[in-house]
């Protein structure tokens, strides 16, 4: 019986069935304070095998850190008498706040289009938009637009190559947090594939939250709004006064 | 030096607040305007979020307006009676005001909305000021021509209810005044400013208040109106940065004192035809956003469409 259980799974997994990823995250969690201005997280694995290197095709790492997702509205701007305005809207139900990519080589070589399906792993696959056609007359192109707009934040990544490999067994990256970051878990996906086939996959999150002075002004925003309104106010009032009366005893 | 502001989520350079802050401060203390057609454009620019500069504007527009005020209140330069028949109008037009915007978001073109009301009126304004400013410059520099009297009686001195109004020289009927406040009110609340740049205007032209006290009056007005919308903004859309706004108050407190200084040094007709020029300048930049094919034609928001 285990016997044939294991010529089983040696058929479905042929030759590299016992390739693990062990993994590890620099920090798992990221403090969001008066002075954040971005952060680097160092991503290092290895992989565990039971037996030799399998020969063959090369083995590849791909690594994906996805932001916390939300719904977006893209709007497009046409001519109508003379003045640009937006015109036609799309509703895109869950795109990523934040989605970097990086890989051992060339994404055609590191994963294949059914692979990719099946685990969600490029950045048109990461953004859910589902019966966007009747919305817009060409809907694809908004979701490009959305794309495109947050590679130019830098907010959408794809780095090849930006993985290193040693001896088909250690793996290590550095992928940047920006400093326009939104709360939440992070989720960090690692693959090894082999002729595009994900061997094996990990996963890991990173919290990213605000603490301190940030953490507490923003609560208060959102629990108590009045108080924090009129908390608002009342700085500006001091501020107002305190110039006034400030410039009165420089003059005097 | 790098900050993170905790409501807008982005990280911005501390001097560059201070500065934007200054600066409108400093023209906020000159011409008596409270800034806030400046500092929302200014916050986009940079890359905040627009509602949050909105708000957020708002509530620097209250600072920079109480520092002026009190400097101009001890050149005893405010109608206070007049202010508070202003604010009584402005606060039922933004009221409603707050509807109708409520209406026009619905609608889904709040943002052409907006900036036509930009281009229309700080166009208008900016133009009638600089003509008006530039002729009685020019009348001044030529003695012995007609010399226009300061007050004509018009069709706005037939209205009832009058009141005396002594800072000011005037014996009008409230309902002017009233109705002033209500049309600033309801675009203030619409454009998301103070609505300085339409009250200095209409009271030198409408009202015919003397020119010594418009700034003042102007000024305290809009206190309570920013106030009234900042807390509007906090408590139904949580947009207001505090972190920001103080950043944007300490520039803006100091660039204040400053303008109202040299505004005492001033000929109130160059003071209006500079005003003028900014107005015409920053609502010739939106009619060009308008008309110039934008270099991305897509925009992203979070969130689905109400």
């Amino acid at each position: 019986m285990i016997r044939a259980l294991a010529l089983f799974l040696l058929l479905t997994f042929p030759a590299y069935a016992d390739e693990e990823i062990i993994a590890g995250l620099s920090q798992n969690r990221v403090s969001i304070t008066a002075d954040f201005a971005g952060s680097e997280i160092l991503i290092y694995g290895a992989v565990k095998r039971d037996g030799p290197v399998p020969g063959g095709s090369k083995l590849q790492v791909l690594i994906t850190v996805e932001g916390p997702s939300t719904p977006i509205t893209v709007r497009k701007k046409e001519r109508r008498a003379g003045i640009w305005i937006n015109t036609e809207a799309v509703q895109i139900g869950s795109a990523p706040s934040f989605y970097a990519i990086a890989t051992t080589g060339p994404m055609a070589d590191v994963l294949t289009q059914t692979e990719d399906l099946r685990h969600q792993i490029t950045i048109p696959r990461a953004i859910r938009a589902v019966g966007i056609s009747d919305q817009a007359r060409d809907a694809p192109g908004f979701v490009e637009a959305l794309v495109r707009i947050r590679q130019d934040e830098d907010l959408y990544r794809l780095s090849e190559n930006s993985v290193s490999l040693t001896q088909d067994t250690l793996f290590r990256t550095d992928v940047i947090l920006p400093a326009n970051l939104t709360e939440g878990a992070y989720r960090v996906r690692m693959f090894l594939t082999r002729d595009g086939a994900v061997v094996d996959r990990l996963e890991r999150r990173i919290n990213v939250r605000k603490e301190g002075l940030e953490r507490f002004l923003y609560n208060l925003s959102r629990e108590q709004p009045l108080i924090y309104g009129l908390l608002s106010l009342l700085i500006a009032v001091v501020a107002g006064w305190g110039a006034s009366a400030a410039f009165r005893l420089m003059k005097a | 030096m790098q900050l993170y502001l905790p409501i807008a989520e982005v990280s911005v350079n501390i001097f560059l607040l201070l500065g934007i802050g200054g600066i409108v401060g400093f023209l906020s203390g000159l011409f008596g305007v409270g800034g806030g057609f400046l500092i929302t454009p200014l916050l986009f620019f940079i890359g905040i979020p627009p509602a949050i500069a909105v708000a957020t504007g708002a509530n620097q527009v209250v600072a920079s307006s109480i520092s002026g005020v009190l400097a101009q209140l001890k050149r005893k330069a405010v109608d206070l009676r007049m202010g508070v028949v202003l604010l009584l109008g402005g606060l039922v037009g933004s009221a409603l005001g707050v509807w109708v915007f409520a209406w026009l978001t619905a609608a889904g073109q709040v943002d052409l909305f907006v900036q036509l009301s930009y281009v229309l009126f700080l166009g208008l304004i900016g133009l009638t000021m600089f003509l008006e400013s530039v002729r009685a410059l020019l009348r001044s520099r030529r003695p012995g021509g007609p010399i226009r009297r300061s007050h004509t009686h018009n069709w706005v001195h037939g209205l009832p209810f009058k009141m005396k109004f002594r800072a000011s020289g005037l014996y009008i009927s409230v309902l002017p005044p009233l109705g002033v406040g209500a049309l600033v009110g309801f675009l203030a609340a619409i454009m998301g400013v103070g609505g300085g740049f339409i009250m200095v205007p209409a009271m030198i032209y409408l009202l015919g208040m003397p020119t010594k006290v418009v700034i003042g009056t102007s000024l305290f007005q809009i206190i309570f109106v920013t106030a009234f919308t900042t807390l509007m903004h906090a408590v139904t859309s949580n947009t207001v940065d505090m972190i920001l706004a103080l950043l944007l108050i300490l520039g803006g407190v100091v660039g204040a004192q400053f303008g109202a200084r040299l505004s005492g040094k001033l000929k109130a007709e160059q003071l209006r035809i500079l005003l003028s020029l900014l107005v015409i300048g920053v609502a010739g930049k939106i009619a060009l956003d308008l008309l110039l094919r934008p270099a991305e034609l897509y925009s992203v928001t979070p969130g689905l469409l109400p």
